[in-house]
């Protein structure tokens, strides 16, 4: 993989450069270079309640990585102590290389941040917003200019740019929130929260978008939510979090090995309406050696699920059902694994001994707070 | 693991410049927004109001009386502190006294929301992740406000000027000259205080409406009620009785009470500043004293004497400026960005 020194896409007319996807799924052997956010035992306490639990991750340039977890598990104070808007009380973080808490200038440079719930002067257009931020950035008037027409483009909303931001929709604000991250053509994206409010088609857009700029810019991007599909569609690498720890890492196939229970399901569709058929085929599949259970489902047009122990059997079992209900005849319409989903394996990871113990202390915490 | 071995795995790559003066950038969008809002359209018209009012009364007794004018010393400057009689028994404030009693709202108008506005619209944590110190903020939006105020009182001071050699025919000597830009420090001073005050207010209460509040209250409660407060607790702690010599200690600590007030230091700085007639500002502490007071020789005081005399009270307001600033100032940095 190439990774050239310096600051690679500090200019966005620069051509592009060339991206270290290769590296992204291995992840202990990214060179140092292109690692982009790290923190070491970074940890963050209130008076009795810890917010953040000695945390340890690495975002690379190239991916995209998920913060998963409820709402006060602690993601957005991370978030602020990677951007040294918020002082940890133990532990190091290391973000495009600096201390965010020695040298929080520089690392709010070249790190774009939309804030969980973000909000703009209403009583100034999206240009002007997006026009004060280049300033803060120092960018050069005549330059800026253009990037912001850039990043308008580029979340949809060049048609609205010169309306004041009162009239905006909640998800106008969260794209004008993205434009507004992009501006000062930052080496990392932190989003909390990018997708909330947003419809669905502008979701997929926003998450196209946010997959473009990781492939053609190498950007890292760090993004929390508490949307489980979105996180795990648009993820290259997801974490964990429930009270303030991180009990997960990895891939969504790392994770659902670690959080897997050892089994795997099959999604049966058959066209049996009488219930002799239905009585005969459910006796038939149960009989398959590997199928530890059958679920037909609560009326007749349901799919059938068999769950299949262990799961790394799951080939031969799939081909001894199709045997069998070939010898048997059963009408049958279409078979597939169901691949875990992201909410299996975050339920269960919040579920197990890590997970399970804070989470009753955070939820309290947050009601009194409110 | 420590922080050095975080450095050792990923080294930091070049650095790219980062502007050095954010609260340029932040003062200057806030001096716009300010000139550009409806309620410094409002403040201006009761500025206007503050200045018109007893300026068109005291114009019309100097014409009355031209020939007595005459002789009166340094009439340009007088125009701000005479107090006009609309008739036998009213008279009005004079312009510095309008200035005292609406100077604070101005101050404080700029200010109750410059924070707590900021987290309600949800723009204060992406300002703040924006490549700027965090007292960038406070710094900026001070300076905003000192600008707009010092805008409105040049202006304030150009439009008396221009009375004064229009409908008046009186011309400035330079010694006025001097006396004005040195009173136009205090005053920018005294409105700095509601300035100061104001923003300790925004940044200490979460919701704009109640700082406002807040912040108008403790506004009506000293220009307003304030020396009345003062002369009942004074009347308490120092009542008139006793010997001639008692007495007089007892006012000395009933001045001093009400020195504790921004708006008498205010007065009695302008005042003195402005009139060279005014020699003293405190009752004599001794009969010693007084009969010493009663012999002098009525004269005029030149500019440093008057600057000397109310030194003190010039000092004072500097410092209860510059306290409730930095009070404002270290619980901002102090606070968390999230709400």
């Amino acid at each position: 993989m190439s990774t050239s020194p310096g600051r690679i896409a500090s200019k966005r007319r620069q051509g592009r450069r060339p991206l270290a996807g290769s590296a992204v799924s291995a992840a202990p052997s990214v060179p140092a270079e292109s690692i982009r956010i790290r923190t070491r035992g970074l940890t963050k306490r209130y008076d009795d309640l810890v917010a953040v639990d000695h945390l340890d991750f690495e975002v690379h340039a190239g991916e995209i990585f998920g913060l998963l977890g409820q709402n006060g598990a602690g993601k957005t104070t991370t978030i602020l102590m990677l951007l040294g808007l918020t002082e940890p009380t133990e532990g190091a973080s290391r973000v495009v290389g600096l201390d965010p808490s020695r040298g929080p200038l520089e690392v709010k440079r070249r790190v774009g941040y939309l804030p969980d719930s973000v909000g703009f002067y209403t009583d100034m257009t999206g240009r002007e917003n997006l026009r004060y931020t280049a300033r803060l950035n120092d960018l050069e008037a005549g330059e800026a200019e253009g990037t912001i027409e850039d990043v308008l483009d580029q979340v949809g909303l060049t048609g609205r740019a010169d309306d004041k931001v009162e009239t905006y929709s909640r998800g106008m604000l969260q794209r004008l929130g993205i434009a507004d991250a992009l501006v000062k053509d930052p080496d990392v994206l932190i989003l909390d929260e990018p997708t909330t409010a947003i419809d669905p088609l502008g979701v997929a857009e926003i998450l196209e978008l946010l997959r473009g700029l990781v492939r053609e810019r190498g950007m890292a991007i760090l993004l929390s939510s508490h949307l489980l599909n979105q996180v795990q569609s648009v993820c290259d690498r997801i974490g964990i979090f429930s009270a303030g720890r991180l009990i997960g890492q990895g891939t969504m196939a790392q994770l659902a090995q670690r959080f897997g229970d050892g089994r795997q399901e099959l999604e049966i569709v058959l066209d049996a309406e009488a219930d002799a058929e239905r009585s005969r085929a459910r006796n038939v599949l149960s009989a398959v050696p590997g199928v530890a259970s059958v679920d037909a489902g609560k009326r007749p047009s349901d799919a059938w699920v068999l769950t299949v122990a262990p799961e790394s059997e799951v080939a031969t079992v799939r081909a001894a059902v199709l045997a069998a209900i070939a010898s048997e005849r059963l009408p049958l319409v279409s078979i597939r694994a169901v691949e875990p989903s992201l909410e299996d394996i975050y339920r269960r990871a919040v579920a197990g001994p890590l997970g399970s113990h804070q989470a009753a202390a955070v939820a309290g915490h947050e009601e009194v707070r409110r | 693991m420590s922080a050095t071995t975080v450095d050792q795995e990923m080294p930091a790559r070049a650095t790219r410049t980062v502007p050095r003066a954010g609260w340029a950038v932040i003062a200057s969008k806030e001096f716009g927004d300010h000139v550009l809002s409806a309620r410094f359209v409002v403040l201006g018209l009761i500025m206007a109001i503050a200045a018109a009012v007893p300026l068109y009364f005291v114009g019309a007794q100097i014409r009355e009386s031209a020939e007595g004018a005459k002789d009166f010393p340094a009439l340009y400057i007088a125009l701000f502190w005479l107090t006009p009689s609309v008739n036998d028994q009213f008279a009005l404030p004079s312009v510095v006294g309008f200035l005292a009693l609406v100077g604070p709202l101005l101050g404080l108008a700029f200010a109750f929301d410059s924070i707590n506005g900021e987290r309600a619209d949800g723009t204060l944590p992406r300002l703040l992740s924006q490549p700027i110190h965090r007292d960038d903020v406070v710094n900026g939006k001070f300076a905003a406000g000192l600008a707009v105020i010092t805008l409105v009182l040049l202006v304030m001071v150009g439009g008396v000027t221009a009375f004064a050699l229009i409908r008046l025919g009186i011309v400035p000597e330079p010694a006025e000259v001097f006396r004005i830009v040195l009173w136009l420090l205090v005053t920018l001073t005294y409105i700095a205080l509601w300035l100061a005050f104001g923003m300790l207010l925004s940044v200490a209460i979460r919701r704009a409406a109640t700082s406002a509040l807040v912040g108008f209250g403790t506004w009506l409660l000293l220009t307003i009620f304030g020396g009345l407060i003062v002369s009942l607790i004074g009347g308490v702690v120092a009542p008139l009785t006793g010997t001639a010599q008692d007495q007089l200690r007892s006012i000395g600590i009933q001045e001093g009470l009400t020195r504790l007030l921004p708006n008498t230091l205010y007065n009695e700085a302008s005042l003195t500043l402005l009139n060279p007639q005014v020699t003293t500002i405190s009752t004599p502490a001794t009969l010693g004293q007084y009969a010493q007071a009663q012999q002098r020789v009525a004269s005029l005081f030149s500019l440093d004497q008057s600057f000397l005399l109310v030194w003190p009270q010039i000092v004072a307001l500097v410092a209860m400026m510059v306290a409730c600033f930095a009070l404002a100032y270290v619980l901002f940095m102090r606070q968390e960005v999230r709400a």
